[in-house]
């Protein structure tokens, strides 16, 4: 058998989060040749950066592992990281991709270990924590990375860092020389998995992401709550490093809004009913979740979750969306407007407030090609040669249960690409 | 009651969401209010009325008629527009809720003496009667509302300021005697009969 994955019967898959892995394996275990790409330095996207899945509450990492397991043991599915899709021409069946390789610094050499970290001085915002915390130049992305490599940070080049991490090796895995380079594809049917972003919360001027360091994204909660994250699983506020114990969780934060996303991103209402077990595990009767809403959006069987959270006591839910938060006394979000259940006014100070931000396709730097078909809101539909599709989050705002889903029906429709493709050219 | 009034009453019965989607300006969007609260919470004004935006929405889809049009909260707006940019739904609160006031005041039935429907009213017959507004009997207007007695108070709580214009030439007291006036009178009565016969026409009047 024949090892070559440049023939237009491949297809390629572009982002490594969770729906671009499900493809990509479906896609291979299926006996297809599959290319794989993500443009960051590891695999895994949004879904590693979580703590834990809702309903079953189970961790991100165990998903992870399975299908990282799936991926080392398949022959058909080649991995490019720090891969990034700079243009796509040609059509159905027979596409050609130019793809842009950034240099990591490290070679398939590195073992993990860690001295070139330990040897490095400067640091840089951790792009893995959302900014919470500060990492070295030379660092592992994240504990689930794939490939298990270092990378070192392009700011490192041409600084004393550079020799020190050269030195600190000890495998030769690191090289200072590499360069950007650029590779042309032929692939026969394209799957974008290229996910969601955040909306971004300072957009929403009434709540002062930006100018209040105790309002943060649901994001950013994920991280405080995970034992990998920036405080160790404490959930401490960003202000002061105190345990915040009385915390708000505002939902719709950009969603359903004319002024901002016009769609429901669905996940929040979940994700933010997940959380308030956070807070429930972190502190059992004394801490307290509020949720403000305008309707509780839980979708079919999630329903009994929901049912379980109303039944805790330390769970309040206040029917109305917040006009604003100012800053009150220590630091303290205080969070005002007027309730929808007897149109009470109220004033409520907490010790955090966590913006259920709501999901949007991701475009920073993403070139998709023209063919491709959005909705109203940006996400992919398919190309109009029907032989692209979208996966996953970067489709419509999906959990991960439905990303894998979304991911393996767009698997199928590319695997019914290049089948048409093979008859057409009389190959077996 | 008036017999604008009474006719609204018999022809809607108990729709009063259709009778504001028919009569009052930009009432078709009142359906669209999804109950969120963030007008509510954004008003300036907001402690200080006795129904928010949010729930005059709310009382007109209940069919709560009488208590919506007899509220003050119409006649509290400033226009100072933070529902309608704040509203996730774009609805035009603002000119929803002047649209109830405007209503409200047809049917007779807004609330008495309220400030802010007494200036408006006052102001109107004033800038109607010549096409000019007369400042000096406006404001005589607006003292002698709650009666002669406090009139004459509040002429005299008054007076620095008024001597204060005089002084400065913003204000001429010969203006009591009739005052200045557009030059075509009657073609101004005209323009406001059409215009009105156009208004009442638009929102189903006649």
């Amino acid at each position: 058998m024949s090892p070559s994955i440049a023939t237009n019967q491949t297809i390629l898959v572009v982002g490594g989060g969770i729906s671009g892995m499900t493809a990509a394996l479906e896609a291979a275990e299926c006996g297809k040749q599959v290319i794989l790409v993500e443009r960051n330095a590891t695999l895994g996207g949004r879904t590693a950066l979580m703590n834990r899945y809702f309903p079953k509450m189970c961790h991100p990492t165990c998903g992870l592992e399975i299908n990282l397991r799936r991926l080392k043991g398949n022959r058909n599915v080649r991995v490019m990281t720090m891969a990034e899709v700079s243009s796509v021409t040609g059509q159905r069946g027979d596409y050609t991709v130019t793809l842009k390789l950034a240099p990591r610094y490290v070679n398939a050499n590195c073992t993990a270990c860690g001295d070139c970290a330990a040897a490095v001085d400067a640091e840089i915002s951790n792009p893995y924590e959302y900014g919470l915390s500060k990492t070295r130049v030379a660092y592992l992305p994240h504990a689930m990375a794939y490939p298990m490599h270092y990378v070192l940070d392009p700011s490192i080049i041409g600084t004393a860092d550079a020799g020190k991490a050269k030195a600190a090796c000890k495998y030769d895995a690191i090289d200072l020389d590499m360069q950007t380079e650029t590779v042309e594809l032929k692939v026969g049917a394209i799957v974008w998995a290229t996910g969601w972003k955040p909306y971004d919360a300072a957009k929403i001027q009434p709540y002062g992401y930006d100018r209040f360091a105790n309002v943060i994204t649901s994001l950013e909660f994920e991280r405080l709550a995970d034992p990998h994250g920036p405080t160790g699983g404490k959930l401490l506020r960003p202000s002061d490093g105190k345990e915040a114990k009385n915390i708000a969780f505002i939902q719709c934060a950009g969603s359903r809004d004319e002024n901002h996303l016009r769609h429901c991103s669905r996940i929040c209402c979940m994700a933010t009913l997940k959380q308030t077990h956070y807070v429930r595990e972190a502190y059992g009767e004394s801490g307290k979740s509020t949720v403000y809403y305008i309707d509780i959006r839980v979708i079919d069987r999630l329903e009994d979750f929901y049912q379980k959270v109303q039944q805790d006591a330390t769970v309040s839910f206040v029917k109305s969306k917040v006009a604003k938060i100012v800053e009150g006394k220590d630091g303290n979000p205080v969070l005002h407007g007027v309730d929808t259940e007897g149109y009470h006014r109220y004033a409520t100070a907490h010790d955090l407030v966590v913006l259920a931000v709501g999901m949007e396709p991701e475009t920073n730097g993403i070139k998709l090609p023209e063919d491709m078909l959005l909705d109203s809101s940006g996400f992919i539909e398919s190309s109009q040669d029907e032989g692209m599709f979208g996966a996953g989050a970067a489709t419509s705002p999906l959990d991960v249960n439905r990303s894998v889903q979304s991911a393996t029906a767009a698997a199928l429709r590319a695997i019914q690409v290049v089948h048409k493709t093979a008859a057409a050219e009389g190959a077996k | 009651m008036s017999d604008s009034n009474k006719q609204a009453i018999a022809h809607y019965r108990n729709n009063f969401l259709k009778e504001v989607e028919d009569h009052v300006e930009d009432g078709e969007w009142v359906r669209m209010c999804m109950q969120c609260g963030v007008c509510a919470g954004s008003c300036p004004f907001g402690p200080h009325w006795e129904h928010s935006p949010q729930k005059i929405f709310m009382m007109i889809r209940a069919g709560k008629r009488e208590e919506v049009l007899s509220s003050d909260s119409m006649w509290m707006c400033t226009s100072c527009y933070n529902c309608i940019v704040r509203c996730p739904r774009k609805l035009p609160i603002t000119h929803i809720m002047h649209g109830l006031a405007h209503y409200a005041h047809r049917l007779g039935i807004a609330p008495k003496g309220q400030p802010t429907r007494e200036i408006a009213r006052l102001f109107w017959v004033n800038l109607a009667r010549t096409g000019r507004v007369n400042e000096l009997k406006f404001s005589l207007a607006m003292y002698f509302k709650d009666g002669f007695v406090q009139g004459i108070k509040n002429a005299l709580a008054m007076q620095g300021i008024g001597i204060g214009l005089m002084k400065a030439r913003r204000l001429n007291p010969m203006e009591l005697l009739g005052g200045h006036k557009c030059k075509d009178k009657d073609g101004i009565h005209k323009m406001i009969a059409k215009a009105r016969e156009i208004e009442e026409r638009k929102q189903k009047f006649v």
